[in-house]
C-alpha cells in the first residue's frame, strides 16, 4: 500500500509487520514517534505485542535480552544519550548471541543538548558485535528494518541488528512510502538456545579464558558470514519485494574518476551533488556506505575519494574515512561535516569535490584543511 | 519439614564460602520454586557460587545478567512467556548491592509496571562477592573494607522503599528460618504480579564470625528484633511467628554484634543508636499490625 509517511513511521510500520513478541519502549527525541506509533498499534489492537515501557534505555535493552532469550522476536529503538546509556546492555545482547532489532535514530551527543543529525552515537557502539546498517530513505528505513529481523535471526549469524536513520533529516521527513504483506518473509521465531525449563542450562556464568577467547571468535566468524546472509536476504527482498539492496549505494560509479562516499541522507544528497559535477564535465560518483557493521569489502582502485563524516574520533579522525584508508588503502580527502545537524546541501558536497585535498582532512566551516 | 520436597536444584560441591548462608538459602527456594522456574542473577555472589562454564551447580536455567539490570531483564522474561502462554515462574535472586544501589531504578520501574516475578533479594549487608565493601545495605557501625572505621549512616531501608510500590506480596525472610522461607516463597509464586522477598543472609567471612555459628547469628539477629520477619499481603502487615516474641522481649542488642567482628570497638554512642533503631522498628511494624497508626 502506498503512503506518505515519515522515517519513524516507517520503522514502526515495518515493526507491525514483523510483529515482534516484546517490544521494550523508552522515548527519547528524535525518535519518540516509532514508541508512539507502535504503542497505537498495540492499544489499538493492531499489533499483537508485549508492550513494556521501561523506565530506562539501560532497562529497554535488558528488558530486550531477557524476552528474546525467553523465545520471542523482541524490537526497541532509541538514539543518542540512550544508546550510551544503554551502552553495557549493548555489549551483552550481541555476546549473548541474541538475534534483537533496534532502530538507532542518529542524533549529536551532549554537551552541549543538540538533538540534530550526526552518526557518532552508532559508531561509539561500532565494536559490540551488532551488525549496522544505515538508511537513505523512508522506504529504505522500512525494508531495513524488516530485513534485520531476517539476518539477525538466522542461525548463522544470531547476532543483533542497529538500523540507523539520521534524526529529523530521515525520522521526521516525509516520502513516499510502500507498506505490503510480508507473508512468510520473516518465518517464525526460533533461538536454538532459547530458555527451557526442561532442559535448564546456565547462561553466561563464570567463564575461563580458553572458552571466553572460543566465544568472541564466534561471534567474529559469525560476523563474517553475516556478509553472504546480508546479501542472500536482500536477494530473495528484492525477488519477492521488487526492491535491491546492497552494501554499498552507488551511483554513477562506473566511470568516476572521484567518488565520494558518505552514509544515510548525505548519501542521498550527494548524488544530486554528482548530477551538478557530471554537468561540468567532472566525472564524479557517489557510493553510500548502507553497511558499517559488518564492513564491506569496497572497490575503490585508481580513483580519488572524498570521505564525507557525520563523526568524529577526536584525537585520531573521521571514523568512516579512517576505516576506508584501513580497509582500501586509497587516501581519501576527509570532509568532517555535518555535525550537530550542521546543514551540508548538494551544492556544498560539490565544493568538497572541485576543492579535494586527498590525504588531507578538512572540517567544514571551520578549518582550512590541516 | 516434611512438606519440604526432597529434589534438589541446587547441587552439592557449589563454589560458595564454608557457612555461607545465601547458598543455604537459594537450596529452599528453588525447592519451593519447583523446576519450572527460571533464575535471573545480576553480579553477586550466585554468579561465582553457581560453578564456572561449562558448569552449573543448578538443576533450573540460570540467566546471568549484567549488575543493574536484573528485573528489567526478568521484566522481558515475564513478557516473553506471556507471550507465548507459559507459566514459567521468574525469580531473580540478587544481592543487596545488587538491589539497594545499583539496581533499584531498575527494580522500582518493574516494580511500578506489574512485572508478574518474585524479586529475591539476599542480603548480606555489604558487596561480598568482591570482598565486603560497604553497600546502601551496610548497617550503622559496620567495618567494612571501605568503612574501615565504621559506617557512618543507617542501612537504607529497601523494604519502605518497596513497600512505597503497593506490591501484592512482599515479605522478610532469615537464612535461620529455612520452612518460613519456604512457605514465603510458595504463597509469593502463587500471586500473580511483582512479589518482593528480602532474606538476611549472615556472611562469616565479610561479618567476622565462625562459619559454625551461621544459623546461630540469623537467630540472633530475629531474637534480638535487629531482624524482624513479616509478610505484607496486598498491603496488609502480619509478623511471621519467630518476631512475634522477639518483638516483646527482644534478647539485649549485644547477643547479636558481639560475636561479629565487623561490629569490634563500637561506640557507646553508636551501639545506642544501633538500640534506639530497633526499637523505632519493633514500636512501628507492632502499631500497625496492631492497628494503631
Amino acid at each position: 500500500m502506498l503512503t506518505i509517511a515519515t522515517g519513524n513511521r516507517a520503522v514502526a510500520d515495518a515493526v507491525k509487520a514483523a510483529k515482534p513478541g516484546v517490544i521494550a519502549a523508552y522515548p527519547i527525541t528524535p525518535q519518540t514517534e516509532i514508541v508512539e506509533q507502535i504503542a497505537e498499534y498495540v492499544t489499538g489492537g493492531n499489533l499483537e505485542s508485549r508492550y513494556i515501557p521501561v523506565e530506562s534505555e539501560h532497562s529497554a535493552m535488558a528488558a530486550c535480552i531477557g524476552a528474546s532469550v525467553g523465545g520471542v522476536r523482541t524490537f526497541t529503538a532509541t538514539s543518542s544519550h540512550g544508546l550510551l546509556y544503554m551502552h553495557e546492555m549493548v555489549h551483552w545482547a550481541a555476546g549473548a548471541r541474541l538475534p534483537i532489532v533496534m532502530a538507532n535514530v542518529n542524533r549529536a551527543l551532549g554537551p552541549g543538548w543538540n538533538t540534530w543529525a550526526e552518526h557518532t552515537d552508532a559508531f561509539s557502539q561500532r565494536d559490540t558485535g551488532w551488525l549496522q546498517v544505515f538508511v537513505g530513505t523512508v522506504q529504505e528505513a522500512y525494508d531495513a528494518t524488516l530485513m534485520a529481523f531476517k539476518i539477525a535471526e538466522d542461525e548463522r549469524v544470531l547476532l543483533p541488528v542497529m538500523v540507523n536513520l539520521d534524526g529529523f533529516t530521515l525520522s521526521h521527513i516525509t516520502q513516499s512510502l510502500d507498506t505490503m504483506e510480508i507473508g512468510d518473509f520473516l518465518p517464525p521465531f526460533h533461538l536454538p538456545h532459547a530458555i527451557d525449563t526442561e532442559n535448564p542450562l546456565g547462561y553466561g556464568p563464570m567463564t575461563g579464558p580458553a572458552d571466553y577467547f572460543r566465544f568472541r571468535w564466534d561471534i567474529e566468524r559469525s560476523m563474517r558470514d553475516s556478509r553472504g546472509v546480508i546479501t542472500e536476504v536482500e536477494r530473495e527482498f528484492a525477488e519477492r519485494f521488487g526492491r535491491s539492496y546492497g552494501p554499498t549505494e552507488d551511483y554513477r560509479c562506473e566511470d568516476a574518476d572521484v567518488v565520494v562516499v558518505a552514509m544515510g541522507t548525505l548519501g542521498k544528497e550527494a548524488e544530486v551533488a554528482i548530477d551538478r559535477l557530471r554537468d561540468e564535465g567532472i566525472r564524479a560518483g557517489s557510493m553510500r556506505l548502507r553497511w558499517f557493521r559488518p564492513f564491506p569489502d569496497l572497490d575503490l582502485a585508481g580513483r580519488e575519494v572524498v570521505v564525507i563524516d557525520r563523526d568524529y574520533s577526536f584525537g585520531f579522525g573521521g571514523v568512516v574515512a579512517h576505516s576506508i584508508k584501513s580497509k582500501t588503502g586509497v587516501e581519501p580527502y576527509s570532509v568532517i561535516a555535518g555535525l550537530g545537524g550542521q546543514e551540508v546541501t548538494y551544492n556544498d558536497i560539490a565544493d568538497f569535490v572541485r576543492n579535494r585535498h586527498p590525504g588531507e582532512e578538512m572540517w567544514f566551516g571551520v578549518s582550512d584543511h590541516v | 519439614m516434611s512438606a519440604i520436597p526432597k529434589e534438589e536444584y541446587l547441587y552439592k560441591c557449589t563454589s560458595a564460602c564454608a557457612g555461607c548462608s545465601s547458598s543455604l538459602c537459594l537450596r529452599y527456594v528453588l525447592k519451593a520454586a519447583g523446576p519450572d522456574s527460571v533464575l535471573v542473577v545480576p553480579a553477586c555472589c550466585t554468579s561465582v557460587i553457581q560453578g564456572i562454564y561449562p558448569a552449573t551447580a543448578m538443576n533450573v536455567p540460570v540467566y546471568n545478567v549484567a549488575f543493574a539490570a536484573s528485573a528489567a531483564c526478568a521484566s522481558g522474561m515475564s513478557e516473553a512467556f506471556a507471550a507465548a502462554g507459559k507459566e514459567t515462574n521468574v525469580i531473580v535472586y540478587a544481592g543487596d548491592g545488587g538491589t539497594v544501589d545499583i539496581g533499584i531504578q531498575a527494580l522500582s520501574g518493574a516494580f511500578e509496571r506489574g512485572t508478574n516475578f518474585l524479586y529475591i533479594c539476599y542480603d548480606n549487608e555489604a558487596y561480598g562477592n568482591t570482598g565486603m565493601q560497604r553497600s546502601g545495605a551496610t548497617p550503622l557501625g559496620a567495618r567494612t573494607t571501605t568503612t574501615p572505621g565504621g559506617k557512618p549512616t543507617t542501612k537504607k531501608d529497601l523494604d519502605r522503599i518497596i513497600e512505597a510500590h503497593n506490591p501484592p506480596y512482599m515479605a522478610t525472610a532469615c537464612s535461620a528460618y529455612p520452612l518460613d522461607l519456604y512457605k514465603k516463597v510458595k504463597k509469593a509464586l502463587s500471586i500473580e504480579g511483582p512479589k518482593f522477598i528480602h532474606i538476611l543472609a549472615p556472611c562469616p567471612p565479610g561479618w567476622r564470625y565462625p562459619t559454625e555459628k551461621t544459623v546461630e547469628m540469623g537467630k540472633l539477629a530475629v531474637k534480638t528484633g535487629t531482624w524482624i520477619l513479616y509478610e505484607r499481603e496486598f498491603g496488609k502487615l502480619s509478623i511471621s511467628g519467630p518476631s512475634k516474641a522477639a518483638m516483646k522481649r527482644p534478647a539485649p542488642l549485644e547477643d547479636y554484634i558481639r560475636g561479629q567482628g565487623r561490629f569490634k570497638n563500637l561506640s557507646p554512642e553508636t551501639l545506642d543508636l544501633m538500640r534506639q533503631q530497633v526499637q523505632q522498628n519493633i514500636q512501628r511494624l507492632s502499631r500497625e499490625e496492631a492497628g494503631v497508626c
